[in-house]
């Protein structure tokens, strides 16, 4: 394409990229996003391909690899439009079929379409529960964008919001746009992003920078990366507009070197955006300039702290600096530095294409707007959720997450990342927004959500969050390192069944330290799984402390496994399985589990015939002694 | 106008713009303890131990005393009952890796140390690695790893190359006197201080 000499010019190719397209025609789209293309999308992809050629259809179908549409528990997924006809966990087997059926006989392939809880088939996207209660207003464009394109971008009216900040309106008006907007920055804290551009724009000196922090790293996360990946121009535009009301000329893109895919898409996204000069100088025309660098992380989890992140950019160690100073006013080389999230950034073209006052019209209060979160843990069907703030939790976890698998029960949610906290049943109708959860001792964070079953073990789940932050803790403050560290050791005995009377409330105090004194906010909050944990879970910690029992059956040192003589039918499957042949019996003998040799792995509990259920799980009590070796077992009533 | 008038401790202080709390305390003389810093280097604000409690605006907060800009009107005080439970529990803390500063905790009301860790006697202030760097443009030590893992080390290349001017000024800055005693060697096993200066006087 040529380069676009004005805000006229892009609307003129964007009508002529509309010319060529036939809204009739079908359009088969593949997710290619990470969770598809783990599951085998590429294939699909190719099948498609060859399918269609084969069928001669190649002048009557288009096809077309998209970003992440979110429902990555049934990838690969695939929609065909106009219609939306959507098909889940399709293999390259199935291509052939849907292709005779849907694309030539017109109809539908009953076996690959989503089938609700009373057996009901659905074909269209959209009324799939997952879908049906979502507003996918950021992430909803992924689906219809091949992500390696600008075109299917402005087909769309990709940068006419950036057109009409440049040519329409003052770097003031985009400015208050977002203020009105009140725009809250997706990536944790939640401060508003307006009053941050402004703090920036009005700071002194002329070299100012605005960023995209897509250093995601919350373990379960992926909302950044997906967005990344699948939709980089919007993230762009919001960045290129960000920078003319800030009044900035350079900016940067922090992307974690993990995310190899959003690298390559981000800078096929950039290369495509300059050849148009919709980067670069005198921007459409606008006599506006401005490029991006790409800054590739060094996989410090911390480097998502603002400080820290800009010290990484300079080439220096990942740290937090501990100056009272924002980085909004002394950032990168101590210039003004707007920081904002992925998410945010990609907030913004819609903001100025719709205003202030369609944004303030979604959301609650004090949060306006969507959130992704990425649902994840035991939920039915986890993947990436857009949903207005102000949704329930439990509108999140049963109506779109579909509620919890096997019929087990619901035991906490946690939100916010590592450093978030973990919410009990009685929250689940809290509204969803930044104040409501920290309110109730958690935090929006940058939307991770791991939603946990009765299964799991609540100082189990502190001790693993309190692990990741301690290894990921860059140890320059003592509260943050040592204080970290102790914690971890404390959480490690009590799991170990060597927790003391007095451990947990020794872990509050160090909870409080670490939150009054660590440098930075990585420190600040790294306490919150520990002090929600211990305030809706106390009884879970008195258990392993002063009972050695983990009710959830999970602490390996507080659990034991034995055979119940009464049920054991001798079948041989335990003893086969177990890998340590810690399981002695035969045919006709009732089987036993050495205690020294059992390394509690759980695979006799879970071989162990339903019918039968004489592997019992025990925590807390002893093991009650076993019969002597040879007893033969007593046959249930009726087998003999 | 380049003057601002703070409170410390009830003590109306006079103070230059730009200046520290910390500064402006010890023109004052006012104590506050601290063990990462030193008037050579910038501030660090990694030991927490001269953390104050500030008030402006009828709000109070915690900071750095070391970092934290002075200001007109500031109220600071240096040793309210939440500070000191904060220092008590830092040093308690660091005793944990460091005991050799067992004179110190007890300054700081800690007799009976709840904690254990591996005794490096290093409390990673980085005045080493900072002085080295900053005062005598030497960059011979640095720290590596991160997170519990972290530690300081002479960088292995003074072997071979000499950076290491053998001042031994770190060894004065040192809190612990761990850098006299051991000269770390904690990650490079087998290199010693002889091994350091042989090299050196070799060239």
């Amino acid at each position: 394409m040529a380069r676009l000499k004005s805000t006229a010019d892009l609307e003129k190719t964007r009508q002529k990229i509309l010319s060529k397209r036939d809204p009739s025609r079908p359009c088969i789209t593949v997710c290619a996003g990470t969770g598809c293309h783990a599951l085998g999308a590429n294939l699909v992809y190719e099948a498609f391909i060859n399918e269609i050629a084969k069928n001669g259809l190649n002048k009557k179908v288009d096809i077309r690899r998209t970003g992440c549409h979110g429902f990555c528990e049934r990838g690969p997924i695939t929609v065909i439009f106009p219609d939306e006809i959507c098909y889940l966990g399709i293999k390259a087997e199935d291509v052939p079929e849907i292709i005779s059926t849907t694309l030539i006989e017109k109809r539908l392939v009953d076996r690959l379409l989503y089938e609700d809880k009373d057996g009901v088939k659905i074909a269209h996207e959209g009324d799939i529960p997952f879908y049906k209660h979502q507003q996918r207003l950021i992430f909803g464009s992924n689906q219809h964008i091949d992500p390696e394109s600008i075109e299917d971008y402005i087909a769309l009216g990709g940068y006419s919001a950036l057109a009409k900040a440049l040519s329409t309106m003052k770097p003031d008006d985009v400015l208050d746009t977002i203020k009105r907007a009140n725009l809250r920055g997706r990536g944790g804290g939640g401060f508003p992003a307006g009053v941050k551009w402004e703090t920036t724009r009005n700071a002194p000196g002329d070299i100012k920078y605005v960023i995209v922090n897509a250093d995601e790293g919350d373990p379960g996360a992926f909302m950044d990366r997906s967005l990344l990946e699948g939709n980089p121009h919007s993230v762009i535009e919001g960045l290129i507009i960000g920078a003319y009301a800030v009044g900035s000329h350079q900016g940067y893109v922090y992307v974690r070197q993990e995310y190899p895919l959003a690298v390559s898409n981000l800078t096929l996204a950039l290369n495509q955006a300059r050849e148009l000069g919709i980067l670069g100088k005198n921007i459409l025309d606008s006599g506006f300039d401005f490029d991006v660098i790409i800054h590739r992380g060094a996989g410090a989890f911390v480097s998502g702290e603002s400080s820290a992140l800009m010290n990484a950019i300079e080439g220096k160690v990942g740290e937090p600096r501990p100056k009272y100073i924002r980085t909004a006013v002394s950032g990168i080389w101590e210039r003004p530095s707007n920081l904002n999230n992925v998410e945010t950034w990609a907030n913004v073209p819609l903001i100025i294409d719709k205003g202030a006052d369609w944004f303030t019209s979604i959301g609650t209060e004090g949060s306006k707007g969507t959130k992704i979160f990425s649902l994840v843990g035991k939920v039915n069907n986890t993947g990436l959720v857009e949903v207005p703030m102000g949704i329930s939790l439990r509108e999140i976890i049963y109506d779109i997450g579909g509620g919890i698998p096997q019929g087990k029960k619901f035991k906490a949610v946690q939100t916010g990342g590592p450093s978030g906290g973990c919410l009990p049943e009685s929250y689940l109708d809290i509204p969803v927004d930044f104040d409501e959860l920290s309110k109730a001792g958690s935090m929006m964070g940058s939307g991770g959500m791991i939603v946990m079953d009765e299964d799991t073990c609540m100082v189990d789940v502190a001790r693993y969050f309190i692990d990741f932050l301690a290894d990921e803790s860059c140890g320059k403050c003592v509260p943050c390192r040592a204080g970290l560290e102790q914690m971890l050791s404390i959480l490690d005995r009590i799991c170990n069944g060597e927790g003391k009377a007095e451990d947990i409330e020794v872990l509050e105090e160090l909870s409080d330290v670490l939150q009054d004194s660590a440098l930075c906010a990585l420190g600040q909050t790294a306490p919150n799984p520990v002090m929600s944990t211990i305030q809706y879970f106390r009884d879970e910690y008195e258990a392993h402390i002063e009972q050695k029992r983990c009710p959830a059956g999970v602490c390996k040192a507080l659990i034991s496994y034995y055979i119940d003589p009464e049920k054991c039918q001798a079948c041989k499957i335990c003893l086969g399985e177990c890998p340590v042949q810690a399981i002695s019996g035969d045919k006709n003998i009732i089987h036993i589990i050495d205690q020294e040799l059992c390394t509690k792995c759980n695979t006799c509990f879970e071989v162990c015939p339903t019918r039968f259920s004489a592997v019992v799980k025990i925590s807390g009590e002893p093991v009650p002694p076993a019969p002597p070796y040879g007893t033969e077992v007593v046959r249930k009533k009726g087998k003999q | 106008m380049n003057k601002v008038t703070l409170n410390i401790d009830g003590k109306d202080v006079k103070a230059e713009k730009g200046m520290t709390i910390l500064e402006a305390a010890k023109t004052a003389d006012i104590h506050i303890p601290t063990l990462c810093h030193h008037n050579k280097l910038a501030p660090y604000g990694a030991c927490r131990i001269c953390m104050v409690e500030i008030s402006k605006n009828g709000k109070s907060k915690l900071v750095t005393s070391c970092v934290y800009e002075v200001e007109e009107g500031l109220v600071v005080n240096t040793a309210t009952p939440k500070v000191i439970k904060i220092r008590k529990m830092l040093m308690e803390l660091m005793l944990a890796s460091a005991p050799v500063l067992k004179e110190v905790g007890q300054q700081h009301g800690v007799e009976k140390p709840r904690f254990v860790s591996e005794p490096t006697q290093c409390i990673l202030c980085g005045l080493c690695v900072r002085y080295c760097a900053e005062v005598k443009g030497a960059h011979a030590i640095t720290f590596v790893g991160r997170g519990t893992k972290r530690r300081v080390a002479f960088i292995d290349e003074v072997v071979s190359t000499g950076v290491c001017m053998d001042c031994r000024e770190c060894y004065g800055v040192c809190p612990t006197g761990k850098i006299p005693r051991e000269t770390d060697g904690a990650c490079f096993e087998g290199i010693t201080v002889e091994d350091v200066l042989n090299s050196i006087n070799a060239k």
